[in-house]
């Protein structure tokens, strides 16, 4: 996790942890150590991946007819690999 | 003191004391489980709620993990809320004990000083609370039944003050207080209704950008104690330690403002000094052993021995420049303890006074005594015989036995 200069200090967070923005706001997505990465040849949009993803970060966007993983939130666990029926995605550093 | 309310006299042991401070200072929750010797709180409270005496919410739990949990949970919402508990009691809410400071959840604890097991001991010491020193909660030990029953209902005013925000332990020692009867000068419901007030609320901004008072409501939800890792636990902990150091001022304003109604002092709400003015030796010591010491002090000071005692009223926060001014002129000090730091060379309370003293000129000679485990008793003779062991050490210049145990066969 990187420190940023950004955040606020002692004297000027609310007591007890409350939250002053929201959840989505708070990007887990830096907690990981590897990504997904897909092969979109193998891939056959089964969306597997997507009802597995613990996270909910990977999006089906019917817009584009395929799938996105939103990297912000992704932690890098890897099931969406182990999952995957394909062996489409690679967790890579 | 003159100006001092109109007082009734009860006969009430330190438990009924605790619960009847409780049922005066407009508790809105209790979570209880009970446990000896802390058990006739709970019971006494619950006769009050059974009577119909008070509007409390009284919640029976399965445990005091629950208990603590239930209390916690009152609290955020906005409740004034009072729990109990002992030894083994104490040592299983430990994980919420972090949980409730964290929250900044003003919770009041009155703990019935018991020792921890094995061997089993239902008996009064210091091991349940010391063990938790570190947990954020502030600690006030105190000497009687009166002080037990005067504490609590400050415990309120300092818990919920905003620049404190941290629940308190009030410790008195099991049996010897808590199951001894005493006559108890007891305000009107009136008075500490007013003197604990209403509790007030910190404004804080919630993740909808609006800003409301600090406590769950469905009309503005807020996260509480979430996730905080590298990039924020440490600024909370932090924040925490602040809500420590008003304390130790807020205590006394608390303290000096209910003697103002009252007329009883405990010395300035955070040590209790007796005869150190122009004392040589002294002991420093917490809770109701300070008692049997004083009646010490005053028989030697009739033989023209310069003794005095230092009792530790507030133990957390640590008042180490009231201790060092205290005790900076003393030649030797005895520190009591009745508790034991396996291997930590010395007992709790005299690494602390050491702590203390160790930024002043002179250095005082430093003994530990420990004493009491189990609920094993002191007496005036032993006590007599720490002070002489003080007058031994100025003689000889030197510290023969840093650490002693009082009344241990060997």
């Amino acid at each position: 996790m990187t420190l940023s200069k950004k955040e606020k200090s002692w004297k000027e967070i609310a007591p007890a942890g409350v939250c002053s923005k929201p959840s989505t706001q708070f990007l887990t997505g830096d907690w990981k150590t590897y990504h997904p990465v897909r092969d979109i040849q193998k891939c056959t949009k089964c969306l597997t991946c997507v009802l597995f993803c613990p996270d909910g970060a990977i999006h089906w966007k019917p817009e584009k007819g395929d799938i996105e993983f939103d990297l912000n939130f992704c932690k890098g666990c890897g099931i969406c690999a182990n999952e995957c029926p394909t062996k489409a995605i690679e967790m890579k550093l | 003191m003159k100006n001092a309310v109109k007082q009734e006299i009860m006969a009430l042991n330190g438990d009924e004391a605790v619960a009847y401070a409780a049922k005066q200072s407009d508790v809105d929750v209790v979570a209880a489980y009970p446990i000896t010797p802390q058990t006739i709180m709970v019971e006494k409270f619950s006769e009050y709620v059974a009577n119909g005496e008070v509007e409390t919410e009284f919640v029976c739990t399965e445990s005091e993990h629950s208990a603590l949990t239930a209390c916690l949970a009152a609290s955020a919402t906005g409740a004034r809320t009072f729990t109990a508990s002992a030894s083994a009691g104490l040592a299983l809410m430990h994980e919420i004990l972090f949980v409730t400071s964290g929250c900044r959840a003003p919770v009041v604890m009155a703990i019935a000083n018991r020792a921890l097991s094995a061997p089993l001991n239902i008996h009064g010491d210091h091991s349940d609370t010391m063990t938790e020193r570190d947990s954020g909660w502030i600690q006030i030990y105190v000497e009687n039944a009166q002080e037990a029953y005067d504490s609590v209902i400050q415990a309120f005013r300092i818990a919920e003050n905003l620049q404190v925000l941290l629940p308190v332990i009030v410790g008195l020692d099991g049996f010897t207080l808590s199951h001894t009867l005493e006559n108890v000068s007891v305000l009107s419901d009136e008075i500490v209704k007013k003197f604990v007030g209403v509790r007030q609320f910190l404004k804080v901004m919630t993740h909808e950008g609006k800003m409301v008072p600090f406590k769950l409501d469905p009309e503005n939800p807020m996260t509480m104690g979430p996730v905080a890792l590298q990039n924020y636990y440490f600024e909370f902990k932090r924040q925490q330690e602040e809500g420590m150091k008003n304390a130790l001022k807020i205590i006394q304003e608390v303290h000096d403002e209910y003697a103002r109604e009252t007329g009883r002092t405990y010395g300035n709400g955070i040590v209790d000094a007796y005869r150190l003015e122009d004392a040589e030796i002294a002991i420093a010591c917490i809770g109701s052993t300070a008692g049997t010491i004083k009646t010490v002090v005053d028989d030697l000071r009739a033989e023209g021995v310069k003794a005095g005692l230092l009792r530790i009223r507030t133990f957390r926060p640590l008042p180490t420049e009231e201790i060092a001014e205290a005790l900076g002129n003393v030649k030797a000090v005895a520190v009591m303890d009745k508790s034991m730091s396996f291997g930590g060379n010395g007992g709790p309370v005299y690494h602390e006074v050491r702590h203390a003293l160790y930024d002043t000129n002179k250095h005082p000679y430093t003994l530990n005594y420990i004493y009491g485990l189990g609920g094993r008793d002191i007496s005036p003779t032993q006590i007599r015989a720490i002070y002489g062991d003080l007058q031994k050490t100025l003689q000889a210049k030197r510290v023969e036995n840093p650490i002693n145990y009082v009344g241990l066969r060997d």
